[in-house]
Formats: structure tokens, C-alpha cells, sequence
């Protein structure tokens, strides 16, 4: 509990208790103060991003004098303003804009089909207490399997085109929302159906009104993991067959001996998937702000 | 509006796996011959030693389950499962986390099939009578416990049930909390002049509380005995905790439970592995 709550809630609990009868009229507890949000001052939001930001800027400088100084072979690893220079080449000419675009489009449709078909199917399936029983032997041992070891059998089955490609990432990224949908909803809070239960809830407003918000963030645990899967499955994929995108980028460059390129597909890969996730946490955010703040 | 209640012979048992293997399936009686009547409007407390089904009870009350033998009537029509004439209070608040208190009050009035616009005014309403007013927008992480029991106490009211059901509704709370809670739960309850049942297993809440107490008997639960409370003027503004009254009826139940603490220890020990 934060502490400016228990302030209002003081009164409110702890009146002046006459023992005998009870007080004749309430009284009122003074208006609650509104949620004190992390205070915005300036010089505090400066400090905040100056210690996210240390370690990055650190790294990068260590990029940027190890290969000057001679610490490594410059030419396997550029010094980072060459990369740089490489990564705005590479946007000038138009090559990082069609790769990115061939990569996000494939990873956005795998990762999409993944959402609509893990968290519906994770709903009926945790729903259904036998099925889930029947089949999480089978769903374990699937998650366990490396989506990456099954490429090649995509590939033979699917072929090289777009298919195969969206159909790996589709597969990888249902697995972790199919899981934790399944075990939000089967750890909704007994209390909260027993609850649904004595106030004669029918089956569907109980799934509409308790299982599925109670659900919410543990499925958004499964769709942020998902997310990051989808993109580290589909650069593994480009890398073996591809004609576009940011793991062929990678890959091509490697082979080509255009280090500073390939150095600059590999940072636009990160930097992508750390945006995805932000965005999905935020959207995650938004959500669940009924939680409590895990830091409280 | 308010109900009487009354349990004629109420008998539940559970199968249980037996000491004799896995095989052997033996009865477990949590519940034998309950005889209870409760009059309209009454204020009943139940306490017992843990495990003597008191919650078992209440479920049954509530139509979540169904006795073995007996009935249990409501206003002389016999329980056939749950609706929205009996209400309980959970000891866990049970409030939907991702529902302000106003949404969660809402709630138990969606189920009745309440307009929107009623919902609202009626919870904002029933929020007023526990002492709520102005904490209608904060989320259940945001209240303390005490409060939090409040705002459920307000959704079991806002649907006007003719029958309380309170499971040791105030256990998790602090003691200053608790007390200041029963006292509020009095006012209430002289306001609406609903039937409340209330379990606990604290002697003492139970006689502040109750203007019964019935005590059950340890495994199978059975009512030992219903010792009417009196004591005295309650309005009057003393401690009553401390009055010769509370401190008799309060040795009175204590002595009618301690015999049956002792035996459902003992019964413990038996039936836990050497």
C-alpha cells in the first residue's frame, strides 16, 4: 500500500468509536486525495534519463574506441561511427527501408495470426478443464520443441516463399500465448467464482465479466513474449532462405565482406525489437491499469 | 425486505479417500442433523472450532451445494441454489481488481438485471451508507483492507438481498479495524433490518454481534447450543466490551467451546500421519 492512502482511509476506518451504539451519522471521509503519480519535475526527469542512458553511451564508446585503439581487428568490428555511416548509406539508398518492410510485414502477420488464434483457442481451451487436462502433455512437449530445428520441415513442406516464413513465426509465437492463456484462466481467483457463482452468474457474462478481465495480464505476459519470439525466429529464418529482408541484409552483408552494413542490419534488428516490445508493454499498460504497481 | 431462515436436519457428507488405501472410500460428515431457525430480521452469530463446518454451512444457505439429508427453508420454500435473495460477504473481499468500488458495487446490480442508470446511483448510494462517499473511483489496490470489506459489504447490500451471509468477513482485518467494521456492520444492519448470518471464530465478535450465538460442535458440526445475548442498553455510550454482561456471556461460549477445541485437536492428531 502507498502511503498517501492511508491518510484518507484512517478516518474512515477509525472513527471515534463510542462502544456502545453506533455513531449517528457517519462521518464523512475527507474527499480522497487524487493518485499522487511519480512527480514530473524537471531536473528529476533529466537524472532519470541520464542513468538509462549511461550504460548505452557507455557501450558505444567502448564501440567506438576499441577498434581505433587496436583492442580488435577493425576490420571485423567497425569502429561504431563507420557503422553508422554505413546504417545511413543503407537508408539513403532505400535498401533498409525494403528490407525492414519485407521483414516487419512477415513478422507483423505471423505475429498477428499468432494473437488471434492462440488467445482465443488458450480461452477455450483453459476453459474446458478436460480438454486442458487432454491436451497439455501435447502442448508442452510442442513449446519444448525449438521452433528453429522444425524449419527445415516448413521449408520442405511449405517452400522458400513468404508461406513458410510467416507459417514459422506464426507457430513459434502461438506457443506462448496459447500457454499463458491457458493458465489465466484456469488461476482466476476461486474467490472471484465462487463469487460469479453465488450471485447466479450464467456461463457466458461469467467468461465475459470475470474470466476474461481477470485473464488480461497473464495473456499480455504471453503476447509480449511472443513478440520478441517473432522476430528472433524470423531473422533465422531470412538467414536461410530469403531474398529481402533485415536476416538476409545481415546474412548478404556478411558474405559480401560489407561488414559496416552488416553491423548496421544488426543493430536496426534490435533497435526494431526493442521498440516492438516497448510497444506492446505500453499497450500491455494500458490494459491492466487496475493492477497495483509492482514496485509498491 | 428480509427472510427467516431455518436448517431442519441439515446433513452433508463428503466422500473422502480412506486410511485404509486409496481403494477404501469412507464418509466424511461434515455437517449432522443442523437444527437452526433464524427469525426475520435476526442477527444470528455462529462460531465453532475450526473445521466444524461452518463454511460448509453457509454454502449450502448460499445453494452453492446441496445437503445430503435435510432442507434448508427460506421463508418456509426450501433452497434449491443461488439467487439473488441471500448475499455473502467473503472473508477475501473477493472484489473484481480491474472495477473501481463503484464498478464493483455495479456489478452484484448487473446481475439483477438493474438499468444502467439506477446501477449507478444505487451503488453510489450504498458506497454513502458504508462510509464511502468520494472513494467511488479508486480500485481495489488503492483501498486498505477495512475499506475494501466495506465496498463488498456495499455489494452484497446494494441488491437488496433479504438474507446476509457474512464468512468471517472481518478476520483478515486489523483489531482496531474490526472493531470499528462491527460496529458499522450493527448500524447497517439496524438500518436495513436484514437476516444476517455471520461466522466467525471469535467469541468475543460473536457475542458483541449476535443477538444469538449459536456454537457448533467440532467434526461433524452440530449445534452444541444458541445462547441468547443480552447486554443491556447498547445505545448508551460505554465500552460495552468490558461490561459484566459481555465478560459472562462471553465465559459462557467460551466454555461451550473449549470442549470442543480440545476434542478437534485431538481429533487432528489422530488422523494426521505417524
Amino acid at each position: 500500500m502507498s502511503t498517501d492512502l492511508t491518510a484518507p482511509a484512517l478516518p474512515a476506518d477509525h472513527p471515534p468509536a463510542p462502544a456502545g451504539g453506533p455513531p449517528a451519522a457517519d462521518p464523512p471521509p475527507p474527499p480522497p486525495a487524487p493518485p499522487s503519480r511519480r512527480t514530473g519535475r524537471p531536473a528529476t526527469l533529466l537524472l532519470t534519463a541520464a542513468t538509462k542512458s549511461v550504460a548505452i553511451l557507455l557501450l558505444l564508446a567502448l564501440w567506438e574506441v576499441a577498434p581505433r585503439a587496436g583492442l580488435v581487428d577493425r576490420t571485423f568490428l567497425p569502429p561504431f561511427s563507420e557503422v553508422a555511416r554505413a546504417w545511413w548509406g543503407l537508408l539513403s539508398d532505400g535498401q533498409l527501408a525494403s528490407n525492414t518492410q519485407a521483414s516487419l510485414t512477415r513478422s507483423l502477420v505471423g505475429f498477428g495470426l499468432a494473437v488471434v488464434i492462440g488467445v482465443p483457442l488458450g480461452l477455450l481451451i483453459g476453459w474446458y478443464r478436460a480438454v486442458a487436462d487432454l491436451l497439455s502433455p501435447l502442448l508442452e512437449l510442442f513449446r519444448n520443441t525449438a521452433a528453429l530445428a522444425l524449419l527445415p520441415v516448413f521449408i520442405l513442406i511449405l517452400g522458400i516463399g513468404e508461406t513458410s516464413k510467416i507459417s514459422i513465426v506464426l507457430y513459434a509465437c502461438v506457443w506462448p500465448i496459447l500457454l499463458n492463456t491457458i493458465s489465466a484462466v484456469r488461476t482466476v481467483d476461486p474467490t472471484l467464482l465462487r463469487l460469479a457463482r453465488s450471485l447466479n452468474l450464467p456461463p457466458l457474462r461469467l467468461f465475459q465479466k470475470v474470466i476474461l478481465p481477470a485473464s488480461v495480464p497473464a495473456v499480455f505476459t504471453g503476447i509480449r513474449l511472443a513478440g520478441s519470439v517473432s522476430i528472433l525466429v524470423l531473422v533465422a529464418a531470412e538467414m536461410v532462405g530469403a531474398k529481402a529482408g533485415l536476416g538476409y541484409l545481415i546474412n548478404a552483408s556478411q558474405f559480401n565482406f560489407a561488414i559496416p552494413q552488416m553491423y548496421a542490419g544488426i543493430v536496426t534488428i534490435s533497435v526494431l525489437g526493442l521498440l516492438f516490445n516497448q510497444l506492446l508493454v505500453a499497450l500491455e499498460r494500458r490494459f491492466t491499469r487496475w493492477r497495483a504497481p509492482l514496485s509498491a | 425486505m428480509t427472510a427467516s431462515i431455518s436448517f431442519r436436519g441439515v446433513t452433508k457428507t463428503f466422500p473422502v479417500r480412506g486410511s485404509g488405501g486409496a481403494r477404501q472410500r469412507t464418509e466424511f460428515t461434515a455437517l449432522d442433523r443442523v437444527d437452526l431457525d433464524v427469525a426475520a430480521g435476526e442477527f444470528v452469530a455462529l462460531v465453532g472450532p475450526s473445521g466444524c463446518g461452518k463454511s460448509t454451512l453457509l454454502d449450502l444457505l448460499g445453494g452453492l451445494d446441496t445437503p445430503t439429508a435435510g432442507e434448508i427453508l427460506l421463508n418456509a420454500k426450501p433452497v434449491t441454489g443461488p439467487g439473488p435473495d441471500r448475499s455473502t460477504v467473503f472473508q477475501q473481499y473477493a472484489l473484481l481488481p480491474w472495477r473501481t468500488a463503484q464498478g464493483n458495487v455495479e456489478f452484484g446490480l448487473e446481475s439483477i438485471g438493474l438499468p444502467r442508470r439506477q446501477r449507478a446511483a444505487r451503488a453510489r448510494e450504498y458506497l454513502g451508507l458504508v462510509g464511502l462517499a468520494g472513494f467511488e473511483e479508486r480500485y481495489p489496490h488503492e483501498l486498505s483492507g477495512g475499506m475494501k470489506q466495506r465496498v463488498a459489504i456495499a455489494r452484497s447490500l446494494a441488491y437488496d438481498p433479504d438474507v446476509l451471509l457474512m464468512d468471517e468477513p472481518f478476520a483478515a482485518l486489523d483489531a482496531q479495524t474490526r472493531e470499528s467494521l462491527q460496529d458499522e456492520l450493527l448500524r447497517i444492519w439496524r438500518r436495513t433490518g436484514k437476516t444476517v448470518l455471520f461466522i466467525t471464530h471469535g467469541i468475543e465478535e460473536a457475542v458483541y454481534l449476535g443477538g444469538r450465538v449459536a456454537v457448533l460442535t467440532s467434526r461433524p458440526g452440530r449445534v452444541k447450543e444458541v445462547v441468547p445475548i443480552d447486554l443491556g442498553n447498547r445505545a448508551e455510550d460505554q465500552d460495552l466490551r468490558s461490561s459484566p454482561e459481555f465478560a459472562r456471556h462471553r465465559h459462557e461460549i467460551w466454555s461451550l467451546l473449549r470442549d470442543e477445541v480440545s476434542r478437534a485437536q485431538q481429533l487432528e492428531k489422530e488422523a494426521a500421519p505417524v
